[in-house]
């Protein structure tokens, strides 16, 4: 028994020896569970979708190996040692979340394989690294073109911010909105704070009410975001609010309800209700529609597909799947098209695009339209 | 700040404190009877409100059935608890039932995650329980904030009632003095603890819907917050003590919320706080405010 065992063993060994050289690995570490799974769940399957429609690249087949992050920092480490360590990926593809982010890249850079964020936002994900590259534009960015928006399309003057100040990536887009808003003239009446996690924000709305700003920037995840949205209107606030791309879900009407009517936010230049869709979103579009006919893609989604997409770009033109090439080839990408628009990896690893504006109208997200940042 | 945002604030605290007392009446009540500070209780008032989401959401049965349902349904869980994690534990050392509290707290709350997914669900809301009632001066007040301080002291009174004029009642204090002596006097000691169980999951039941109504979201790890929150408010009442759960519970509202009215710059730390003021409380008062003197017994 243990003899055959032991031939078993040899000839599994064997074979992985034998196929690692005709399959590409690309492991994906996500928030399939936890605070975050609702982002990383629709990621995945926008990668998914990408790669049974892409299931070889340079003649050789892709084989995915998903690995959850449970949406926690020391999980998203040990996620991102395993797909090294045990299944020896060639390039990795995540994740939703930048705190997420930046515990695995650590890992990856040391072990020097490439990593593709898909919505991690936060600057600090990619600097000083060699191997983290993303597909998504930076806070900066971000927190630039929502004070733009608010500022010059708008006309609003008197702006506040209220801030997840656990998280990093809206504490970095509170500060950069705050920066850029007063740059350009205006004034920032209140600045306040709450804690992932908390339920009740009825203190911190009645404070932002009596300072009487036009609009308030509520850098939130969704989930949090429309339960603040609706005690702001059981608290008869009458100020906007406008919010960043974690606010981007679907679900956000279910939870808000009429709350949530006006409220806008920037996001990646896609969305199923834009009038005008470049070739490739329009492509993304119907395939998504024939696999769930019963649900609406989002910008998670065609943010996982892009980056399934930005690394087949890279692996051809690298013409080899090895770690340090894919990387080279990532650094040079340049107006490759993709769902979210032309993508251009940029200096810091960084990519540029448009940035859309989304308001929700009639409980439906309506695609108001670009907006260029004033960084 | 005006008079008129005070206003708002203060009414905003007596809502948010009366939710954590609420949560904190069960904790306190299983502890002050075993002893035992049961972690599980922020999860069970998270399965609370999934069954009121169940029920009304994916049911779609009206919202006073979805509320008898969520209790009977949660009290049956909290039962299942006590028969499967608690009760092999009585004769085991006070510690060996803690940490058995904390696995089960997990189990739930992995469980939930396995079962229902972690996508956030909504909670029908009553209109007639939501409409803004507009006071002078602009103040909002929403039917709920005042029904959930109502519903706690109702609660709170039908419990003392229960402790100090019922004989189960008498029962339950008698074990929380001593399990040999009271099983001896012919008590069925298994049937007033499960009883006690029951009551603390109904009461996290009670609790759990109410948040949910408040703060319509479901998922599974809402109970983790609310379960800490209203073991502070337990400790700053005095842990054991009913009504010391009430007044810690709102306690902690009025500084969470008065600390984010008075120094909104530090909204960010408003769990410091509360937690400062705990610290405080366990140097000066060890038992808390309403605590049982310490006394060795015999």
């Amino acid at each position: 028994m243990r003899k055959f065992l032991t031939a078993l063993m040899l000839v599994l060994m064997l074979c992985t020896v034998a196929s690692a050289d005709d399959v590409i690995k690309v492991g994906i570490f996500n928030c399939l569970t936890g605070q975050n799974a609702f982002g990383g769940q629709l990621e995945l399957e926008g990668t998914m979708l990408a790669h049974t429609l892409n299931p070889t690249i340079l003649d050789k087949k892709v084989e995915l190996v998903i690995v959850d992050n449970k949406s926690d920092k020391v999980e998203a480490a040990n996620a991102v040692t395993r797909l090294i360590e045990n299944d020896k990926v060639n390039a990795i593809i995540g994740t939703y979340g930048s705190s997420l982010a930046m515990a695995g890249g650590e890992v990856a850079e040391k072990a020097g394989v490439p990593v593709i964020g898909t919505s991690c936002t936060n600057p600090l994900v990619t600097q000083d690294k060699k191997y983290y590259f993303r597909v998504c534009f930076i806070d900066p960015f971000q927190g630039a073109g929502a004070a733009t928006y608010a500022f010059r399309n708008l006309g609003f003057k008197k702006a506040a911010t209220l801030v997840d100040m656990a998280n990093d990536y809206s504490v970095g887009l509170g500060k950069f909105f705050r920066d850029s808003f007063k740059k350009m003239g205006g004034e920032i009446v209140a600045s306040l704070f709450y804690q992932s996690g908390d339920t009740d924000f009825t203190a911190q709305l009645t404070a932002l009410i009596d300072a009487k700003p036009d609009i308030v920037f509520l850098p939130a995840y969704f989930a949090e975001g429309a339960i603040v949205l609706k005690q702001a209107k059981e608290l008869g606030a009458t100020f906007r609010f406008i919010g960043a791309d974690a606010m981007d879900n679907p679900e956000i009407v279910t939870l808000g309800g009429d709350a949530v009517e006006g409220f806008m936010h920037t996001t990646f230049a896609y969305d199923p209700s834009m009038p005008e869709m470049n070739e490739t979103a329009k492509a993304f579009t119907a395939e998504w529609n024939k696999i769930h006919p019963d649900k609406a893609p989002n910008v998670n989604c065609a943010l996982g597909y892009d980056a399934y997409i930005l690394l087949k770009n890279a692996i051809e033109r690298a013409g080899s799947a090895e770690p340090k090439k894919i990387r080279d080839a990532l650094e040079t990408t340049k107006d490759l098209p993709t769902v979210t628009g032309m993508t251009t990896i940029n200096a810091t690893h960084d990519a540029e695009k448009d940035m859309g504006i989304v308001e929700i109208r009639g409980g439906k997200k309506t695609f108001v339209g670009i907006v260029v940042p004033e960084v | 700040m005006n008079l008129n945002i005070f206003v708002q604030h203060f009414i905003n605290a007596l809502s948010l404190g009366s939710l954590y007392g609420l949560v904190a009446v069960g904790y306190t009540m299983v502890y002050g009877i075993l002893r035992l500070i049961n972690f599980a209780h922020g999860d069970i008032f998270m399965l609370g409100a999934y069954f009121v989401y169940f029920a009304t959401i994916v049911y779609k049965l009206p919202w006073a059935v979805g509320v008898v349902i969520a209790i009977i349904g949660t009290t049956i869980c909290g039962l299942l608890v006590d028969r499967i994690a608690y009760k092999p534990l009585r004769e085991a050392p006070r510690i060996s039932a803690l940490i058995s509290a904390i696995g089960v707290s997990f189990f739930i709350e992995n469980f939930a995650v396995v079962v229902f997914t972690g996508m956030p669900r909504p909670v029908v809301q009553p209109p007639i329980l939501m409409q803004p009632i507009v006071l002078p001066g602009d103040v909002r007040l929403i039917p709920l904030g005042i029904l959930v301080p109502i519903v706690a002291f109702v609660l709170v009174g039908c419990l003392l009632w229960l402790l100090y004029r019922t004989k189960p009642g008498l029962a339950m204090r008698a074990i929380s003095f001593d399990i040999e002596t009271t099983r001896m006097m012919g008590v069925s000691v298994n049937r007033i603890i499960a009883l006690a169980f029951g009551l603390g999951s109904a009461l996290a039941a009670v609790a759990g819907i109410l948040w949910a109504l408040r703060y319509p979201r479901v998922e599974p790890f809402m109970g983790m917050t609310p379960g800490i929150k209203a073991f502070i408010a337990a400790v700053f009442g005095g842990i054991g003590s009913v009504p010391g759960a009430m007044i810690g519970g709102l306690i902690l509202g009025f500084v969470e919320i008065m600390s984010v009215a008075f120094f909104p710059t530090l909204s960010g730390y408003k769990d410091a706080f509360a937690f400062c003021l705990l610290i405080l409380i366990l140097l000066f008062r060890p038992t808390g405010l309403l605590g049982e003197r310490l006394e060795d017994k015999i």
